[in-house]
């Protein structure tokens, strides 16, 4: 059925699944040292930690990406196309889970923070003991939200010369003709990539709750 | 020691306090000695509770020092957390932590700050707990309990601690109504065993039965201090006299329970 393609698609899927296992961590690093800046007590930490979320997730993700395709190597910094591109989409996506941890620590009732540092825990352990199981908890939905959201968003690659299904899918369609085989097989793909992200999620979010 | 018996335990000195433009506290002098149980009354906003909360620096101060067994409480850090470890605090919320159970609650303190064997700290939850009178709740997470159950809860969580002196900031204010004197009962215990204490009330009759000494704030300010007995048939200032007539004309007025 896909002839000597099989194999590129099986690649392009392969790529699919690194750029996002990649880009992914990235943006979880990249929210997280947003998001506290954002709740920091440095006024300009603050700002630049809100500047940063607005700017990024008021442009289109492919403007992202491009700008650091171009814009990287013109700053000096030769990183290969695939860096480059994985670095656009966890930057993107950073700002989301920026957004998502502070909505998370927000969740986490004041008192309660008070009431640790009562028993004299010291800050770390106010984070670790008490802050971030709560918060974390409620992010888990929105965090697998955003790793659909880093597979679905790197079909772009396609458009900037990364091997990934999107890509591999148009060259086969090219050369064989035959649009409704090429896509509905890449659909497949990233619903594969999904529903197992959505396992994932639902996996997590049980465990939580027995904690509770 | 000797020198316990004349030092106080606690002791503000000039201390002020200001939300933006409203000074909240203002120039308060208070001495508290080893085993005294001082109830602080007053009208709401007179800044009894941000007074409760200094002293174990969960609000910062903007003039004057509070001392902590003759040591000036630390600025931010171990050092300050050290000092809080010997503070025990009850919140009007009870701020029980909510992915634990009650016996995790009362354990965290006394593991992860006294470096208490996890056995060690479950023995002691229990016995706390078994005091206050909710062990049987021990397993479940503070939601499923009442409010009575959940205060009694945070009582012994700060107790785990074995403070040196315990902060009450009107623990019994978000409890219904037929839930209160259990609270005040496990309170009232504690301060039968010479605990040393400060508690911030608007339960009049308990502050007459409990206290040493009763505090009357006014706008931020110390206005009256004395016995209970004395403040309560003889306050000398006029606003400590229309506060009285005002609680206890409308404690009278409610059906007696």
């Amino acid at each position: 059925m896909f002839g000597s393609y099989g194999e590129d698609l099986l690649a392009g899927f392969g790529e699919t699944v690194l750029v996002t296992v990649t880009a992914f961590p990235i943006a979880f690093v990249i929210g997280i040292v947003l998001a506290v800046f954002r709740i920091s007590p440095v006024r300009p930490l603050r700002i630049a930690g809100r500047l940063y979320v607005d700017v990024v997730r008021n442009s289109p993700l492919l403007l992202i990406v491009v700008l650091l395709i171009f814009g990287l190597p013109d700053a000096g910094l030769l990183l290969p196309l695939f860096w480059c591109f994985v670095l656009g989409l966890g930057g993107y996506f950073g700002a989301y889970v920026c957004e998502t941890v502070c909505s998370g620590i927000r969740i986490v009732d004041r008192g309660q923070i008070e009431a640790a540092r009562a028993i004299g825990l010291p800050f770390r352990r106010v984070l670790t003991d008490v802050l971030l199981p709560q918060a974390l908890r409620a992010m888990v939905q929105p965090l697998g939200t955003i790793l659909i959201n880093t597979a679905l968003g790197s079909a772009l690659g396609a458009a900037v010369g990364i091997s990934e299904l999107t890509l591999e899918t148009r060259s086969f369609n090219l050369d064989t003709a035959q649009p409704v085989l090429a896509f509905l097989t890449a659909a497949c793909g990233y619903l594969a990539i999904n529903l197992l992200v959505s396992l994932g999620v639902r996996l997590l979010e049980r465990k939580a709750r027995v904690l509770r | 020691m000797t020198t316990t018996d004349t030092q106080p335990l606690v002791r503000l000195n000039g201390v002020g306090k200001s939300f933006g433009e409203t000074k909240v506290l203002d120039g308060i002098d208070l001495d508290i000695a080893p085993g005294e149980v001082v109830v602080v009354i007053g009208p709401s906003g007179s800044g009894k509770s941000t007074l409760c909360r200094c002293i174990n620096r969960l609000e910062p101060i903007d003039e004057g020092t509070i001392e902590f067994d003759g040591k000036t409480l630390p600025e931010e850090g171990n050092a300050l957390a050290e000092l809080r470890a010997d503070i025990g605090m009850v919140f009007q919320s009870f701020n029980l932590f909510a992915h634990k159970t009650v016996r995790e609650n009362v354990t965290l303190g006394p593991i992860r700050v006294r470096r208490r064997s996890k056995q060690d700290a479950n023995r002691r939850a229990g016995e706390l707990l078994a005091r206050v009178g909710v062990v049987e709740h021990a397993d479940k997470p503070p939601a499923r309990l009442s409010g009575g159950q959940q205060q009694r809860a945070a009582i012994a969580r700060a107790l785990a601690m074995d403070p040196r002196v315990l902060l009450f900031d009107e623990p019994t204010s978000a409890l219904d109504p037929e839930m209160v004197h259990e609270v005040l009962d496990v309170i009232t215990g504690l301060a039968a065993e010479g605990r040393t204490m400060v508690v911030v009330t608007h339960e009049m009759g308990f502050a007459r039965r409990v206290a040493d000494r009763v505090v009357f704030m006014a706008d931020g300010r110390i206005a009256e201090s004395g016995n209970p007995a004395d403040f309560f048939a003889h306050p000398k200032t006029e606003r400590a006299r229309d506060f009285l007539s005002r609680v206890l004309e409308h404690t009278e007025t409610r059906p007696a329970s």
